[in-house]
């Protein structure tokens, strides 16, 4: 690899290792000082390396010089507290005594640990998706703002609104006790599935970072599948989801940028491996008895990566939104299980159960029953399609509905 | 918003044992309703049938088998649903598909202690 490309892949896979590991040694009060220590070190690698030659194994040099300055930090740490105060003994002896463990095992652990930790229910949602990135994922501030689309202050200000919080709460890097597992994961799995809808759906531009925050979403949850006692079937479920997800990718957006729709999307650019990955996990998820949203979901995808129509196809993701939505409510399934119950039911019946919906103010509902009028009424659905273009707000949104509208009118 | 009961009452020994694709139909008519009212966001509590075993018990520790699979309504089930009015409540109750098999529902306010 070129050494103009080797730094900012390091920075990429390594810099998230070592933060998680020295915040665990220095515990989370300390976590500025952790991500001080990790930059410092890539710093240093970027002023010796042209000079000195890329070392043999790189990797090992970054943990070396990483475990260097935390030991330094803690050395001046401590002759500083011991001046302004009396507190002696057991800091010098911390400095002595901490171990810097960056082997392979630790590393895992520290990163798993700094997971629950993030995703503790004290923290808002949203500075849990921005700390996952930075701390967890390694991103740059600047790519965080454009996952966001906000800028660098508002993201650096939800960081430290973040820290505060995780200091205040004195949150604990450590495993949640084997009780509370299940429960603890809830919140790191809903956060892992934000972060991964924020890549998935949002309207950045950036194809690409929108694809690594995926990526990078789908690589937390296996860290949790490769640990055993996070290794929990709703835990393979997600990833199951995600995968099937991520099968789409390249399909879903067009040449310009523009969102390709489902029925329209060429499936020879669907990934086949990323299928079968998906298929996998969610056979290991089908163990246990407990059903969460996640299965459902995962089973909803998984028709999905079937292009052809077919009753039964239809009839099975009906009768999972079904079970979706009495599990948990949202807008979106309500919309999708209306658009399954027209396929497997037939569009009349659909267009009723639509009319009952209190959705009316978002422009994916408009679009819906434009699409369900559609050869039964054009009139109705010209009118629901021109509803839906003045409510919604993407230029993407508007380019599919105005090929909608000029389908219509040139039938 | 409100909670609501619906309870379901059917002559059970009545209704014929279908077949397999007919029960698979029953069974997706139930499905698609409870799903309507999910859509809706106006489901609470799904629910559950009650299965055909049971007793009674009455004063003085007297216990009576029971329920009655020979009489006309007996009760196989129950969902609760959340919306502002009776009426509302009533509305959602329409589609229920124990009709179709001559069954009724019952709605209730439930006053919550």
């Amino acid at each position: 690899m070129e050494q103009t490309t080797l730094i900012p892949h390091l920075f990429r896979t390594e810099y998230r290792k070592i933060t998680a590991v020295l915040v665990k040694a220095f515990g989370i009060e300390h976590i500025e000082i952790a991500e001080d220590i990790a930059s410092d070190t890539f710093l240093h690698a970027s002023e010796t390396w042209p000079f000195k030659g890329v070392p043999e194994n790189p990797a090992a040099w970054l943990y070396t010089v990483a475990k260097n300055k935390a030991k330094d930090h803690l050395k001046r740490d401590t002759l500083f507290n011991q001046k302004i105060s009396r507190q002696l003994g057991s800091l010098t002896q911390v400095a002595e005594e901490i171990e810097i463990d960056l082997s392979e095992k630790n590393i895992a652990d520290s990163q798993l640990q700094m997971m629950f930790a993030i995703c503790h229910p004290a923290i808002p949602a949203e500075a849990q998706i921005g700390l996952s990135l930075r701390i967890l994922c390694g991103f740059g501030i600047n790519e965080i703002a454009a996952a966001f689309l906000t800028n660098k202050e508002t993201i650096n200000k939800r960081l430290f609104r973040a820290k505060e919080k995780l200091r205040s709460e004195q949150v604990k890097i450590e495993f949640p006790a084997e009780t509370e597992i299940d429960k603890r994961l809830e919140t790191v799995l809903t956060t892992l599935y934000l972060l991964f809808n924020e890549g998935y759906y949002s309207s950045g531009r950036d194809v690409s970072l929108r694809k690594d925050v995926c990526v990078e979403a789908m690589r937390l949850t296996h860290l949790l599948i490769e640990n055993k006692t996070t290794n929990k079937p709703f835990v393979n479920a997600l990833l199951a989801l995600m995968c099937f997800h991520a099968s789409r990718f390249e399909a879903r957006t067009g040449k310009n940028g523009e969102t390709v729709l489902y029925q329209d999307q060429n499936e020879a650019l669907w990934d086949d491996a990323l299928i079968k990955k998906g298929a996998y996990f969610l056979k290991q998820a089908s163990q246990g008895n407990k059903l969460t949203k996640y299965h459902l979901e995962a089973g909803i995808a998984y028709w999905h990566t079937i292009k052809k129509d077919t009753a039964e196809k239809w009839e099975t993701i009906l009768q999972l939104y079904n079970r979706l939505l009495q599990l948990e409510y949202s807008p979106i399934a309500a919309l999708n299980r209306t658009y399954a119950l027209a396929k497997a039911n037939g569009k009349p019946v659909a267009i009723i159960e639509a009319e009952k919906l209190d959705i009316k103010g978002n422009h994916l509902y408009h679009s819906l029953l434009g699409e369900l009028y559609t050869g039964i009424d054009s009139v109705m659905a010209l009118a629901h399609l021109q509803t839906a273009l003045t409510m919604s707000g993407s230029k993407a949104d508007k380019g599919i509905i105005e090929k909608k509208i000029a389908a219509i009118n040139t039938d | 918003m409100k909670e609501f009961l619906f309870v379901f009452r059917n002559d059970y020994s009545a209704v014929p044992v279908g077949s397999p694709e007919e029960l698979q139909a029953v069974t997706k008519s139930w499905m698609d309703w409870v799903g309507s009212i999910a859509a809706q966001n106006k489901l609470s509590d799904r629910g559950n049938r009650l299965g055909s075993e049971g007793k009674v018990v009455r004063p003085d520790n007297v216990v009576t088998d029971g329920p009655y699979t020979e009489i006309k309504e007996l009760i196989g089930g129950y969902t609760i649903v959340k919306v502002e009015t009776l009426e509302e409540a009533v509305e959602l109750a329409k589609g229920c598909p124990i009709f179709a098999v001559g069954g009724n529902v019952e709605v209730r306010y439930i006053d919550p202690m």
